[in-house]
């Protein structure tokens, strides 16, 4: 046991910790607020030298990101003329939409690879990870770094044999198979990351649960679980960000079915022009499920339920 | 309830024989206390008749059924462990109510409120039900897992030095509480302890465990009045047995190497001169710390004493212990 003595900081010191705080904050959320800015300017404003501040805000990036579109002429446009909000705002450049934009189905292939990789990676390196923890295991040591050393090449070494294999398994451009490429490259992070917490979470608890009438699997779900709640949340986590953020991968392996939204949005660049409002519009949005996740997942995320329950 | 047998269990871990052939009988409705200093295999002995660990070789069995093999679960024992063990995610009523929604018992609900309520009464921590179990004191938590163990009709109850870490009060209150509970339900008890007043006040038997092998098994009184050896006797008595030199008083048999003498061993007034070094005024008994040829003894005098210390006090050897050069007993 350590003892710690706490004492209140000074105004000074607060006055200090706070500024550098703000300071750190502003530059950290620099290029967040860019991103979302740009995705509010007309075209012109978004490429304007030096950069606008203060500009008139506009959804044209948000509508030209769900919308396929095609030139229309004047005349065309005044025997036809736009109904709805957003075919005004499209027929101001002279266009039509004739469809919506790829990029819904991206988005929500995005969705379903992400997270479901993740929930394959974590349900998967729970099980595992308790087993590395509480069970002898024949060669438990090289079987860690085993798994660990999946992690070690760059994907790019990999990407063609992966490729060649997965064209011949008939995986190329399926969600299950990028669910399952994704879920294989997050089990070593998982395992690894899991081991660490359920180590810490005292056995005792479990042989608690096992005197008290309990099989090891009820033990693992009532007693285990909940602790491990922590570890598990900042996994999933870890796990998302890298499934929902994988570029090399996705580009190589989908095209059409299963394309994520990271090989698309660049492709938005090239459609009408460098549109950087659709792109930013497009990242913006991309930006949105790993921060609502990380923030629903957030009281997970501070430690402590653990500590104090179990004497050293 | 039912009774425990141990038949001849050993368990090594790796180099080291946590337990060599332990041989040992809680009889129904028994309170069997385990003796021993860290390290001398009692919680081992606790965790092998629980299940949580299984021995090398030999048998346990439990109201006649041989449970070697079995899952603690199966084995329908309680246990307090020393280091609490209560579910940190849950509050104080929840972890008392959790071996009663095991699948095991599966409780009725009602039940278990009652029987929750009854347990945390007794305990003194009813006003505590809704607190997180990492929201109490060290005692509290020790109390609250005593209950989880308390809440159950277990073959037997298994504690691991259940009350180390309570105030003294409290220690004393439970000590009878514990005993209390054990005579009105007739439960087994097998209790580890190194605090010999709760193994003299609590134990129809005491064993006393040297490095894993089991040394003696007896009352209280005759392992205190009836040592195998040196260990054994030093097990018990407070202040601690006096130890020294065979030779140092007339009268050893010629193979004794070590005489251990009890304060009521120590006969004042006659024998030979020894120097008060030190007296110790407790209240209900005053200690004399006495220097005899350079050797130190510990004894025990009337409360109200006029001794001092540089006095003279003359002492002589009453029926004392003999331990030959091994410390065991020679008669």
């Amino acid at each position: 046991m350590s003892s710690f003595s706490v004492t209140e900081p000074s105004p000074t010191q607060k006055w200090v910790a706070g500024t550098l705080v703000a300071l750190y904050a502003l530059v950290a959320l620099m290029p967040l607020v860019w991103i979302i800015a740009t995705g509010f300017k007309s075209p012109s404003d978004a490429i304007a030298y030096p950069p606008k501040l203060l500009f008139e805000p506009t959804v044209e990036g948000y509508v030209n990101l769900f919308t396929t579109q095609t030139r229309a002429t004047p005349e065309a446009l005044a025997a036809n003329p736009p109904e709805t909000w957003y075919e005004r705002i499209v027929a101001e450049n002279n266009q039509t939409i004739v469809g919506p934009s790829r990029f819904g189905e991206r988005f929500l292939n995005s969705v379903i690879i992400g997270f479901g990789s993740t929930f394959l990676s974590v349900f998967l390196g729970t099980f595992a990870a308790y087993a590395f923890s509480r069970f002898k295991i024949p060669l438990k040591d090289d079987l860690l770094f085993f798994i660990l050393s999946t992690r070690m090449m760059p994907p790019i070494a990999v990407a063609i044999p992966i490729f060649l294999m997965y064209r011949a398994a008939g995986l190329s451009d399926t969600h299950a198979g990028m669910i399952l490429l994704y879920t294989a490259v997050n089990l070593s992070l998982s395992v690894w990351l899991l081991k660490g917490f359920i180590d810490e979470i005292p056995v005792e608890y479990e042989e608690a649960a096992l005197i008290d009438g309990y099989t090891r699997f009820q033990a693992f779900w009532k007693v285990v679980l909940p602790q491990a709640a922590t570890g598990i949340a900042s996994t999933a986590i870890f796990c998302l960000i890298f499934a929902w953020n994988e570029y090399a991968f996705a580009v190589l392996l989908t095209s059409g079915q299963a394309q994520t939204a990271p090989p698309f949005i660049p492709t938005i660049i090239g459609i009408g022009g460098q549109d950087w409002p659709a792109v930013a519009a497009g990242a913006t949005l991309f930006l949105l499920p790993v921060m609502v996740f990380t923030i629903l997942l957030r009281k997970h995320l501070l430690r402590g339920i653990t500590f104090g329950a179990v004497r050293k | 309830m039912a009774d425990v047998v141990l038949n001849a269990v050993t368990r090594t871990f790796g180099a080291v024989t946590a337990l060599d052939q332990v041989s040992l009988t809680v009889p129904d409705g028994g309170f069997v206390v385990l003796l021993g200093p860290t390290g001398a295999g009692k919680t081992t002995v606790l965790r092998m008749v629980s299940g949580l660990d299984r021995p090398d070789a030999g048998d346990i069995h439990i109201g006649g059924r041989r449970v070697t093999d079995l899952s603690p679960a199966e084995r329908n024992v309680a246990m307090v462990f020393q280091q609490y063990s209560l579910y940190p995610h849950l509050t104080v009523r929840e972890n008392l109510a959790f071996p009663l929604k095991s699948p095991i018992l599966r409780t009725p609900p009602a039940e278990i409120e009652r029987k929750v309520r009854q347990v945390a009464e007794t305990l003194q921590i009813a006003h505590k039900l809704d607190n997180r179990a990492t929201a109490l004191s060290g005692g509290e938590m020790q109390r609250v897992s005593i209950g989880r163990a308390l809440v159950r009709n277990p073959a037997v109850y298994l504690m691991d030095e259940p009350l180390s870490s309570l105030d003294a009060k409290l220690r004393a209150d439970l000590r009878i509480e514990l005993k209390r509970i054990q005579a009105d339900t007739g439960a087994t008890f097998l209790y580890v302890t190194h605090d010999q007043i709760e193994a003299m006040t609590m134990a129809t038997r005491v064993g006393v465990l040297d490095e894993g092998v089991l040394v003696q098994v007896g009352s209280p009184r005759e392992i205190y009045e009836n040592p195998v050896s040196v260990y054994a006797a030093s097990r018990l008595g407070q202040p601690r047995i006096n130890l020294l030199p065979a030779d140092l008083f007339a009268g050893a048999p010629p193979a004794a190497r070590t005489i251990g003498l009890r304060p009521e061993q120590i006969r004042q007034g006659e024998g030979e001169e020894s120097v008060v070094t030190r007296v110790e005024r407790l209240g209900d008994q005053t200690r004399l710390h006495l220097d005899f040829r350079s050797h130190a003894i510990v004894t025990v005098t009337e409360p109200h004493t006029p001794l001092a210390t540089g006095d003279i006090v003359r002492i002589r050897p009453e029926r004392p212990f003999y331990f030959d050069a091994s410390g065991a007993r020679v008669p």
